[in-house]
């Protein structure tokens, strides 16, 4: 004889999870990047948005609003006119909200680090950082493996913070 | 087509003395020297008169010379009184395919040169630059603010040769 619970397990329809999981998953598939590039480095972001590289098999969709958006790739050289605007960009995006800095000019300077008095030395300077892709311009792979990194440490973030 | 002697000569018959001398020493294009305060309306000369028709101001960038006295203040920065800061015209004539080199020198620390943005409406972002990157005050130039560096930058002119970067920026720390 089986028992109504039994009958649950067996249908296709349900399945069992934790919450922290179910969220996680939900979060980790549907990045919706901030619309915006700097520089070279946007060149290859598109280039990976684009059929070949095809990001939207991720989840990940450029949308035109820092307000309904979940991550912000910093791709390109951060100036220091532009570092204003990228920390009220961030500042706009809503919570749980994620950094992906690309290529060197946004991981430390890159080849402006010494002589380029317009340049912001890293854009950790301004935002915190997930995940640094390196590379001057990092090839789309690299820009994937970057994402996969972020979608590692989405994976193991808890509701409940660990003591 | 006229050679760049030929234009310095029709030059100093209609400008005299504002035009100051023809420079071939250098290992470059040979071009003219000619007065800062008077460069407008040489600029208006050279597009208007029928022999030149200068009409295309293909590139117009700024110089620091760095000719001046050279010292150093107490933590190792080089500072420079005196000498001079240049502007560089290059004019193209596309219907009579010449071209010509323009030079003007002015003092670094009173940088006065009258813009020729009336001639050439694109001399009004070359301006700003020189202005932006060397601190060059063009005359008469209609809207004359900086255009690459944020409008409240207050260290200086970065192109100068003795400029020295600030250590932060509205909080943002800017050496390495």
């Amino acid at each position: 004889m089986s028992s109504l619970l039994d009958k649950q397990f067996n249908d296709e329809n349900i399945v069992i999870t934790k919450v922290d999981d179910l969220l996680n998953w939900a979060r980790l598939s549907s990045l919706w990047q901030v619309s915006f590039g700097l520089a070279c480095c946007a060149i290859e972001m598109m280039a990976t948005s684009a059929s070949h590289y095809d990001f939207d098999r991720f989840g990940v969709i450029p949308r035109p609003s820092p307000r309904q958006s979940d991550v912000i790739i910093i791709s390109g050289t951060v100036t220091l006119k532009m570092a204003t605007r990228i920390k009220r960009l961030y500042e706009q995006m809503p919570d749980p909200k994620y950094v992906i800095s690309m290529g060197s000019c946004s991981n430390c300077g890159g080849p402006y680090w010494e002589h380029g008095y317009h340049v912001l030395k890293g854009v950790d300077r301004v935002i915190p950082v997930d995940v640094y892709v390196p590379g001057c311009p990092p090839r789309p792979e690299a820009l994937l493996e970057g994402l996969l990194k972020l979608q590692e440490k989405i994976r193991n973030e808890s509701l409940v913070k660990k003591s | 087509m006229k050679t760049t002697e030929e234009i310095f000569t029709i030059l100093k018959n209609n400008f005299g003395d504002a035009i100051l001398e023809l420079v071939t020493s250098q290992p470059v294009e040979h071009f003219i020297k000619v007065n800062p305060i008077e460069i407008n309306k040489i600029c208006q000369f050279l597009r208007e008169n029928e022999e030149l028709l200068f009409d295309s101001l293909m590139n117009l960038s700024g110089v620091d010379d760095a000719n001046g006295k050279k010292s150093a203040d107490a933590d190792g920065t080089q500072i420079i009184s005196g000498g001079t800061l240049s502007v560089f015209y290059h004019l193209e004539s596309t219907k009579l395919h010449h071209k010509i080199t323009l030079k003007v020198s002015t003092e670094r620390e009173k940088p006065e040169v009258a813009s020729v943005e009336s001639t050439w409406r694109h001399a009004d972002w070359h301006e700003r630059e020189a202005y932006d990157l060397l601190g060059i005050i063009f005359l008469n130039h209609p809207d004359l603010r900086r255009i690459l560096m944020p409008y409240d930058w207050e260290a200086g002119y970065p192109l100068r040769k003795d400029y020295k970067n600030p250590e932060f920026y509205l909080g943002m720390k800017v050496p390495y």
